[in-house]
């Protein structure tokens, strides 16, 4: 929270410092997933392969990156002028649904391995939370304009990749372990988890000036 | 045919227990667990997402003969989208102090798996009585562990339930920062999977 405050003091005349920020508070101090919890499902299912935790995190950062622009040009454009915020859910799900119907059809022109490696998870990208709440709470940072948003979606996929590709990197180590029984699988995922959650504290005092 | 034999009824029961989707796979969490350090909040965003789910099951299995196959994901996911929408708008309106915490999370109640999950695996091929009793039961067997994580957490990090300080908590109660922190839930949540695969481990030793 008092990153957003933080940017926000920044010098207005240092843009590109003040979209720095940004990204880095939405990838390291604020991770999306760390610390909102948001994408966990296909975080637990894929972060089994470190392959296919790399290409579904390119697809998230590409997709948050874009849904966070068009979301915020259509919020500021068409639902405030009209009235109807209320019904930013519908619109914003709708966008992603469509967005990312675009980048299977891409994943599958370009990587056939990918694609069938990704399987049933890509469609499920449509309820990966991390989307729709890159929109969210992008909406409630007071003072984000355009290029801010996009900024946000960027960095909170990056967040999101950096996330899962340690989690990846970790369970191919664990695989060998000997992890008791009732733990394997998602619990000890989530002490993992848990314990990069810490490390990523460490991160909110580098953001500060 | 009494209400734990019918389909209903036997869908509400196991989705409780045996089927409980937070012990058996640890779906859907994303958007509760963020709210679990304060137990009211997750109260209220259970009460949503039993809404949601049991409403959205009702309604798709009602509609479930004329969605197009090609479709239905779409379907569903805006049937879901406007009960949320219901939900979002009665808790910004009736706990404004609550919405303020929490908003984003309960518009992330669409995108939660199980009300998609279930919509798809039980309400698309059942009545709509058993279907509204299959999310009823989801919903609730999923606030129960949901609530039970926040009443650790929040005991332990600020000493309170409801808000309301714990009975003589000067005396025995320390602060456990981290449980109110994110990476307390990751440990809790971790718990409660240990305990759920551990009984299902031991009932399939026991079935041998």
């Amino acid at each position: 929270m008092f990153l957003a405050t933080v940017a926000q003091q920044a010098e207005p005349n240092s843009f590109p410092l003040q979209l720095l920020i940004i990204f880095l508070a939405a990838a390291l101090t604020d991770n999306i997933l760390l610390t909102r919890f948001l994408g966990m499902c296909s975080f637990l299912a894929i972060s089994r392969h470190m392959k296919t935790s790399i290409g579904l995190g390119i697809a998230v950062i590409f997709v948050t990156t874009f849904t966070a622009g068009i979301n915020f040009l259509i919020y500021k454009y068409v639902l405030v002028p009209l009235g109807i915020e209320y019904l930013q859910l519908i619109i914003f799900i709708v966008v992603i649904a469509a967005f990312v119907q675009l980048v299977e059809m891409i994943i599958e022109r370009f990587s056939q391995p990918l694609y069938f490696a990704l399987g049933i998870f890509l469609p499920l990208i449509t309820v990966n939370c991390a989307i729709l709440g890159v929109s969210l709470f992008m909406l409630n940072k007071q003072g984000y304009g355009f290029w801010q948003s996009v900024t946000f979606g960027a960095g909170s996929g990056v967040g999101w990749l950096l996330a899962i590709v340690l989690m990846a990197g970790i369970r191919e180590k664990v695989k060998e372990d000997k992890v008791p029984p009732g733990l394997r699988g998602s619990g000890i995922t989530l002490i993992i988890t848990g314990i990069i959650a810490l490390a990523f504290i460490g991160f909110s005092g580098m953001i500060k000036f | 045919m009494g209400f734990k034999n019918s389909v209903g009824g036997k869908a509400f029961i196991q989705n409780l227990w045996s089927d409980n989707p937070v012990f058996r796979q640890i779906l859907g969490i994303c958007s509760t667990l963020a709210v679990t350090n304060l137990l009211k909040n997750t109260v209220l965003m259970c009460a949503g997402l039993i809404f949601a789910t049991a409403l959205s099951s009702w309604t798709v299995s009602l509609l479930r003969k004329h969605i197009p196959k090609q479709v239905r994901m779409m379907v569903q996911v805006l049937i879901i989208a406007a009960y949320v929408i219901i939900v979002d708008i009665s808790i910004r309106a009736w706990f404004p102090d609550v919405h303020k915490l929490i908003g984003p999370y309960v518009g992330l109640i669409i995108t939660n798996c199980i009300i998609m999950g279930r919509c798809e695996a039980f309400a698309s091929q059942n009545t709509p009585g058993a279907s509204f009793l299959d999310g009823l039961g989801a919903g609730i067997g999923y606030s129960l562990v949901l609530v039970f994580i926040a009443v650790v957490r929040e005991s332990m990090g600020f000493g309170t339930l409801f808000g309301i300080a714990l009975p003589a908590r000067e005396l025995w109660w320390h602060q456990w920062t981290i449980m109110v922190m994110p990476p307390g839930a990751f440990f809790m949540l971790a718990l409660v999977a240990w305990f759920g695969n551990a009984v299902i481990l031991k009932k399939e030793e026991g079935g041998k």
